[in-house]
């Protein structure tokens, strides 16, 4: 479903993206991992077209997105921190949502309801507190029923009532076979709710395969163990190489 | 488009910026008309506000706006929304409620105190200066990431328009005081729209006869229905250049 051939991203002198290739699947979840500045959110969001690679196509559902837009029609896009205009309403921001999808009437409410934000509606955008905020980027990223998910360390910063409340949604929304992405720092939450991992470091991906093969070559039941094991291996390997 | 407009109409209403600079405009041009009864004089001082202040309100608020609605811009990035339409809508949301300021602020008095060619002629030039100025603000704001930075940006526009380009120009005329510059300064002026849109007014006010030799050149030039074409297709050249350059970095940059 989406497609990354040899994506390079520099920031100036900074490689963010160096070489990335890349096929994601429907129906599969992709665990994103990687230390802080890794590329994970850089990756996001080249696939969505708020950065736009130095070189190297990305095509979504076999469209070459540069210069598209209509594809992200087909994403539910949950940022890392919601940045929102301060003084629209609860209400006023999800109807505005609606409204720029041409006021369509399938929409999936249920996480609205479920973290209790139809009865904060006339709340203004500034005054709601940081997992507040990450409530209503994760309603908005599912309202549309979109086939690719993205979710960027969607677990972050919210109460353990609500985070199993999204995990479940997740769960749910992953059971219908769409594309999930992941990225995430809890290694816990990835174990439940992903099948393949994706291991960035430094801008190049260093491992991608399912988790049962990772855990099946590192001889660990739980995915965190597993990857450090993973990672240990590799550090080790270099420096034996050095 | 039109959604989006409205959008962004709603957050600049709300900032109650624009209330405020239409009263302001309002006060100013009603106080002018009642001490003065000579509409040509009027007129003539409303020409230094709407050289002076529009440019500088509108350059400045743009910028405070594109940078307060960042929030906004990319929410709409990561939403099936065309880039060039969010930005179209931003410059014209922007620019129209600006140019609204303006027409309430002083087109209604003079509408109602005094009507006549160059009063309209002032009304004309002073929203176009808008609409050049809200350009040369969205040009500034794409081409940094930091607000203090742009914010500084435009105001060195603002000041090599309205003060710096001037004294060069003058600079210029001096030095060659012994060569036919007539050619030489409306080519010049043509690259400077504060200078353009005050010749476009003084030509129309009765004092051009005060400006000897090149004032008569240039109301030959400047008057005639040509001339006039001349400077608001300058004019037009303004605002589409720099909206045009700053739509192209837009649709190219990182957010």
């Amino acid at each position: 479903m989406i497609d990354l051939r040899n994506v390079n991203k520099r920031f100036g002198k900074l490689q963010v993206l160096d070489n990335v290739s890349l096929k994601l699947d429907a129906g599969k979840s992709y665990a994103l991992i990687g230390p802080n500045g890794s590329g994970k959110t850089t990756l996001i969001k080249s696939i969505l077209g708020m950065v736009i690679p130095t070189s190297g196509e990305i095509s979504v559902l076999k469209e070459n997105i540069r210069s598209h837009w209509k594809y992200r029609e087909k994403i539910g896009y949950m940022p890392q921190i919601g940045h929102y205009p301060d003084n629209m309403r609860i209400g006023q921001l999800i109807d505005m949502m609606k409204n720029i999808r041409n006021n369509v009437q399938d929409v999936d409410e249920e996480l609205i309801h479920a973290f209790n934000l139809n009865k904060i509606l006339d709340k203004r955008m500034h005054t709601l507190s940081g997992g507040t905020r990450q409530k209503v980027s994760a309603a908005l990223a599912f309202l549309f029923h979109a086939p690719i998910l993205i979710l960027d360390e969607p677990t972050a910063g919210l109460d353990p009532v609500s985070v199993e409340i999204l995990k479940t949604k997740i769960l749910s929304e992953k059971g219908k076979g769409k594309l999930l992405i992941i990225s995430s720092h809890i290694m816990s939450d990835l174990d439940e709710l992903s099948t393949d991992i994706i291991y960035l470091f430094e801008g190049k991906i260093h491992y991608h395969d399912t988790i049962a093969n990772l855990k099946e070559e590192t001889q660990e039941v739980r995915l965190g163990k597993a990857m450090a094991a993973y990672i240990n291996q590799n550090a080790f390997q270099h420096t034996l190489q050095e | 488009m039109v959604r989006i407009i409205k959008y962004i109409l709603y957050d600049i209403l709300r900032t109650r910026f624009i209330l405020l600079y239409t009263l302001f405009l309002l006060v100013c041009t009603v106080a002018m008309y009642q001490l003065d009864t000579d509409t040509g004089k009027v007129t003539m001082s409303l020409m230094n506000i709407v050289l002076m202040v529009i440019p500088l309100v509108s350059i400045v608020f743009t910028t405070i706006h594109f940078y307060n609605s960042y929030e906004f811009i990319e929410l709409m990035l990561a939403q099936p929304v065309n880039r060039k339409v969010i930005f179209l809508s931003e410059y014209f949301s922007t620019a129209l409620s600006l140019c609204v300021a303006y027409a309430v602020g002083t087109g209604l008095p003079v509408l109602i105190y005094g009507f006549n060619p160059s009063s309209l002629t002032l009304l004309y030039s002073g929203l176009m200066l808008t609409l050049v100025f809200v350009s040369l603000a969205f040009l500034a704001s794409v081409l940094t990431r930091d607000k203090a930075k742009a914010i500084g940006i435009t105001l060195l526009f603002w000041f090599y328009f309205s003060l710096i380009y001037d004294g060069l120009l003058l600079w210029v005329v001096y030095t060659f005081s012994d060569y036919p510059l007539e050619k030489l300064t409306i080519t010049l002026i043509a690259f400077n729209p504060v200078d353009l849109a005050r010749i476009m007014m003084l030509l129309k006010l009765d004092i051009s006869a005060l400006m000897g030799y090149t004032g008569a050149f240039y109301q030959n030039f400047f008057g005639s229905f040509l001339g006039t074409a001349f400077s608001s297709g300058i004019l037009m050249l303004w605002i589409i250049l720099p909206l045009f350059i700053a739509m192209r970095i837009f649709s190219k940059k990182d957010l």
